[in-house]
C-alpha cells in the first residue's frame, strides 16, 4: 500500500487525501466539477481506519453546517461543493470565520473558470478574501492531495476553517499520484461547551473579530504556505512572473516550450489569501515589472497593488475566461516583448449537448410546448436545462429559482388587464429538494396561479446519478428513510397535484390542460404535475422498459419536426436532407418520437 | 520522451475510457502523465475533448499546434480540434469518408462486434499498429484488463485486436 502509485483524477486524489488525513465526517451536494470528490470518499471508505460518516446533503448550506458541528466535537470534517454552492452555504460560511472550528475543517470549493459547467465563473479566492478565510490554490491533482493533511493541521492550529480551491482542470485532470496509509487520530466526539463562542451574540463578536484578524496575520506568515520561488538567471532584471493554481502549471510548461525556464524569477502562490505582507514588500522592492496570472479574478493582483503589475486590471491578461496555455502565451509574449504568439485559429464550436435519446424530459418538454405555445417557461439547473434546445426553457438562473421566478412572472402579468400567460415551471427532483420547497410555499401563500412540472427521474442525473431524498437511498447505496415528494407538495398547500409518466403523452397533455383550467378557475392557485420516469442513464430503468425497433418509412415528408422540434439525437436527416433517419447506434427504442410525426411515418416493431 | 495526445469525440462514445487506458499505460511504464477530460453537461452527447501529456509536464492542457497525435472518434470534430495538432502530427479518425490522416470505419467494424461504442479501443489498436503511441500491444492489453469491468474485458480486447490487425 505504501508509496503505491495510482492514476487518479484530481477529485479522486482529493477524496483519497481526505481518507488518509483521518477525515471522519464528509458532506457534499453534487455539482460539476466537484462531484467526484465525495464519490471517491465513498469508494474508498473501506480504507478508513476510523468511523467515517459520508452524506449527500440536501444542499450545500446543510452540508457545511453538518461538517461544522462535527468539527466542534474535535473530529476532522469536510464540506464539499462547487463554487456557486458556496453562495448557498454563504451564511454559515461567513460566520464561521469569526467563530472558528475545533477539529480540522476543510471546505473544498471547486471553481469553474471558463465556465465549462456553471452559471458563472466566480472566484472562491475572492469570496474568501471577503469572508476572511484562508484559501489554498493547488496546481495539480498530486499537489491538491499532498496539501490536505497539512491543511487540516493548519485548521487545527488556528481553529479556523480552511478552503481548498481546486479548479475544473485540477478536478478533471488525471495524474500519477502516490497513495499512503490513512493516519489514526483516535478521537472521540467531545463537544466542549463554550456558549460565548458557539452561540456568540453581538456582545462577543468584536473580540472574536479581533482574534480572527490576529490569526490571519499569523497564518499569512506560516512557513509551509509561503509563495514558492524559482530563481531566474537575471537575464530579465527586476522582472518576475507570479501565478497560482493550474495557471502555474500551464506557465511552467509554456516557459519550457519557449526555452525560458529558469530565465525569469517565478513565484507560485500557494495560499492567495491571506498573502504575507513581507512577500508583498519583497515584490515591491525587488521588481519593477511583474506579470500576474491567476483564475478568475485579480485576487493576488489586488492585494499586491504593485505599480508595475501587468495583469487583469492593467495589462495583457484577459479578465474573463480560462487562462489556457494559448491565452497565457499571448499575455507572456506581450509582457516580455517576445514575438507575438501565432494567431490562434478562430475557435469553432463542436456538437452541442442534448437530452439523451429516450430521456423522459424530452417527451415532457415537447408536450408542454405543444399545449402552451405562448407560455413562459422558467426552468432550472440540471440535465433539463437542455430543454432549451426544444424551446421549452426560457430562464435558467440558480438552484430553485424557477419556482420563485415563475411566481414573479405571474405577479407582474396579473396586474395588467387581460389574460395572464400560462407560466409552466420545470424543476428536477433533486433541485426541488435543494431549494424548491421554500419557493413553493411562498408561491402558494402569494396566491400564484401557475403550473409547476417536477421532472422526477429519481436521481441527480446531470452530475452522474447521486441519490435523492425520495428514493430511500443514502450515499454509498445505504438504505435510509424515503421522504416522498407528494406529501411535501400537499403540505405546502397545493390543491391540484397529479402524477404522470410523460412517455404517456396523451395523458400528460390532458393533465397539462386540466392544470391550466385549474389555475384560471376562481379557486385556482399553484398546480403541480409530477412527471415521473426513471433516468434513462440508469441501466435498471433501461432494462425494465420496452425497447422497439424504430424506423421511419417512405411516407416521411422531410418536415424535420422530429429532428428539430423534438430534437432527439438519435434522429437525423439523410445526406440529401430529404428524409429523417434513425441512428440505430443511439436509438434506445423508447418510441416517444412516434406521436410527434404528423404523417405517422415513425413506426415501431418488436425487436427480433 | 514526451508525447502530447488529444482524444476527440462526443459524450457517450467512450472518450474518457480511451483516455484512461492510454494514461494507465504510461503509469504502468513508470512515466509521469497528466490528462484533462470533459465532464458535466457536455457529456450529454456534446463535443468532448481529452488531452494527454506523457512525460515531464506540469499541466494537462495542450497549446495550439503542440499535439503529436489526434484520435478522432467523431469526424465532425476534426475542424474543431485539428488546430491543436502539430503540422506533422498524426491523425487517426473514425470515418467512412476519404480525407487526411489514417482513416478507418471503426464504427462499422465495432457494430459487427456487437456495439458501436467499442470503436474507441479499435482505434487504440490502429494507433499501436501505426506506431503512433509509445507502447506495445501487450502493454495496451494489460491496461485494458486493469480498467475494463470484468464482463466487458473480452469484447474490449477483441475490439483492440481488430484495430491492431486491420489493414488500414
Amino acid at each position: 500500500m505504501k508509496d503505491q502509485i495510482q492514476l487518479l483524477m484530481g477529485n479522486e486524489a482529493i477524496g483519497q487525501g481526505l481518507i488518509e488525513a483521518g477525515c471522519q465526517i464528509a458532506a457534499a451536494y453534487p455539482g460539476t466539477p466537484s462531484t467526484e470528490i465525495l464519490q471517491a470518499v465513498i469508494d474508498r471508505q473501506k480504507q478508513a481506519v476510523e468511523p467515517l460518516h459520508i452524506e449527500w446533503s440536501v444542499n450545500e448550506k446543510i452540508a457545511f453546517e453538518v461538517a461544522l458541528a462535527a468539527s466542534y466535537t474535535g473530529k476532522r470534517s469536510v464540506a464539499i461543493m462547487k463554487q456557486v454552492g458556496l453562495n448557498v452555504a454563504a451564511d454559515p460560511f461567513m460566520r464561521t470565520a469569526y467563530i472558528g472550528v475545533k477539529g480540522g475543517m476543510l471546505t473544498i470549493v471547486a471553481d469553474d473558470p471558463g465556465p465549462h459547467s456553471s452559471q458563472n465563473e466566480q472566484d472562491t479566492r475572492l469570496f474568501c478574501l471577503q469572508a476572511r478565510v484562508p484559501v489554498i490554490d493547488p496546481a495539480s491533482p498530486a499537489e491538491a492531495k499532498d496539501l490536505i493533511e497539512s491543511a487540516f493541521e493548519l485548521s487545527e492550529k488556528y481553529e479556523t476553517n480552511i478552503v481548498l480551491r481546486p479548479t475544473t482542470r485540477i478536478c478533471h485532470s488525471r495524474q500519477n499520484v502516490s497513495i499512503s496509509e490513512p493516519i489514526t487520530l483516535g478521537r472521540q466526539a467531545n463537544f466542549e461547551l463554550d456558549t460565548p463562542r458557539w452561540a456568540a451574540t453581538p456582545a462577543f463578536l468584536p473580540a472574536l473579530h479581533r482574534k480572527l484578524n490576529a490569526n490571519l496575520e499569523k497564518i499569512a506568515v506560516e512557513p509551509d504556505w509561503q509563495p514558492r520561488w524559482t530563481s531566474g538567471d537575471n537575464s530579465q532584471p527586476r522582472t518576475a512572473l507570479i501565478a497560482s493554481g493550474i495557471v502555474y502549471g500551464n506557465l511552467v510548461d509554456l516557459l519550457e516550450e519557449l526555452n525560458l525556464s529558469n530565465k525569469i524569477d517565478l513565484y507560485q502562490v500557494l495560499m492567495p489569501y491571506p498573502l504575507n505582507p513581507d512577500f508583498s514588500k519583497k515584490i515591491h522592492e525587488k521588481y519593477d515589472h511583474i506579470l500576474i496570472l491567476e483564475e478568475t479574478y485579480p485576487v493576488i493582483e489586488l492585494q499586491l497593488a504593485h505599480p508595475g503589475a501587468a495583469g487583469k486590471q492593467n495589462g495583457p491578461v484577459p479578465r474573463e475566461g480560462e487562462l489556457t496555455p494559448d491565452v497565457i502565451h499571448q499575455a507572456l509574449a506581450a509582457f516580455l516583448d517576445l514575438a507575438p504568439a501565432e494567431e490562434k485559429p478562430e475557435e469553432r464550436r463542436g456538437q452541442r449537448p442534448s437530452l439523451c435519446p429516450g430521456c423522459s424530459h424530452r417527451a415532457a418538454f415537447y408536450s408542454i410546448k405543444k399545449c402552451f405555445p405562448t407560455g413562459i417557461y422558467p426552468s432550472d439547473i440540471g440535465c433539463y436545462t437542455l430543454g432549451m434546445n426544444l424551446g421549452a426553457v426560457h430562464t435558467v438562473h440558480c438552484m430553485g429559482a424557477c419556482i420563485s421566478q415563475g411566481a414573479g412572472f405571474y405577479q407582474a402579468y396579473q396586474q395588467d388587464e387581460g389574460e395572464f400567460p400560462t407560466v409552466v415551471v420545470t424543476i428536477g427532483d433533486s433541485t426541488f429538494f435543494h431549494a424548491g420547497i421554500p419557493a413553493l410555499i411562498n408561491a402558494v401563500i402569494q396566491q400564484t396561479r401557475m403550473i409547476i412540472v417536477i421532472l422526477d427521474n429519481a436521481t441527480a442525473a446531470m452530475t452522474g446519478g447521486q441519490p435523492v431524498p425520495h428514493m430511500g437511498i443514502a450515499a454509498g447505496d445505504k438504505p435510509t428513510k424515503a421522504v416522498a415528494i407528494e406529501p411535501l407538495i400537499k403540505a405546502s398547500g397545493v390543491d391540484f397535484m397529479e402524477v404522470c409518466n410523460p412517455y404517456d403523452n396523451e395523458r400528460f397533455e390532458s393533465l397539462l390542460k386540466k392544470a391550466d383550467e385549474y389555475i384560471r378557475s376562481p379557486e385556482g392557485g399553484v398546480a403541480v404535475l409530477i412527471a415521473r420516469h426513471g433516468c434513462i442513464m440508469d441501466p435498471l430503468v433501461r432494462k425494465a422498459q420496452d425497447s422497439f425497433l424504430i424506423t421511419i418509412n417512405e411516407s416521411c415528408i422531410g418536415c424535420r419536426i422530429c429532428v428539430d422540434k423534438f430534437e432527439c439525437s438519435a434522429l437525423f436527416m439523410d445526406r440529401e436532407n430529404k428524409f429523417a433517419v434513425v441512428d440505430q447506434d443511439r436509438c434506445i427504442g423508447c418510441g416517444t418520437c412516434i406521436p410527434v410525426c404528423p404523417v405517422a411515418a415513425i413506426v415501431k416493431q418488436e425487436k427480433s | 520522451m514526451k508525447q502530447q495526445i488529444i482524444v476527440s469525440g462526443i459524450g457517450g462514445q467512450g472518450v474518457l475510457f480511451l483516455t484512461r487506458v492510454i494514461a494507465q499505460i504510461a503509469v504502468n511504464q513508470g512515466i509521469p502523465v497528466l490528462t484533462s477530460e470533459t465532464h458535466g453537461m457536455a457529456q450529454r452527447g456534446g463535443t468532448v475533448l481529452s488531452t494527454i501529456k506523457i512525460g515531464n509536464f506540469s499541466s494537462p492542457l495542450i497549446r495550439t499546434a503542440q499535439a503529436d497525435l489526434g484520435i478522432f472518434l467523431w469526424e465532425a470534430n476534426l475542424p474543431v480540434h485539428r488546430p491543436l495538432l502539430k503540422t506533422a502530427g498524426k491523425i487517426l479518425i473514425n470515418t467512412d469518408k476519404d480525407g487526411e490522416g489514417i482513416r478507418i470505419d471503426a464504427a462499422k467494424i465495432a457494430r459487427q462486434l456487437g456495439n458501436a461504442v467499442l470503436l474507441n479501443l479499435l482505434l487504440l489498436g490502429v494507433a499501436v499498429n501505426h506506431k503512433a503511441l509509445i507502447c506495445t500491444a501487450e502493454e495496451c492489453e494489460a491496461a485494458i484488463k486493469q480498467l475494463a469491468p470484468a464482463r466487458f474485458t473480452g469484447q474490449n480486447l477483441a475490439a483492440f485486436h481488430m484495430g491492431l490487425s486491420s489493414s488500414t
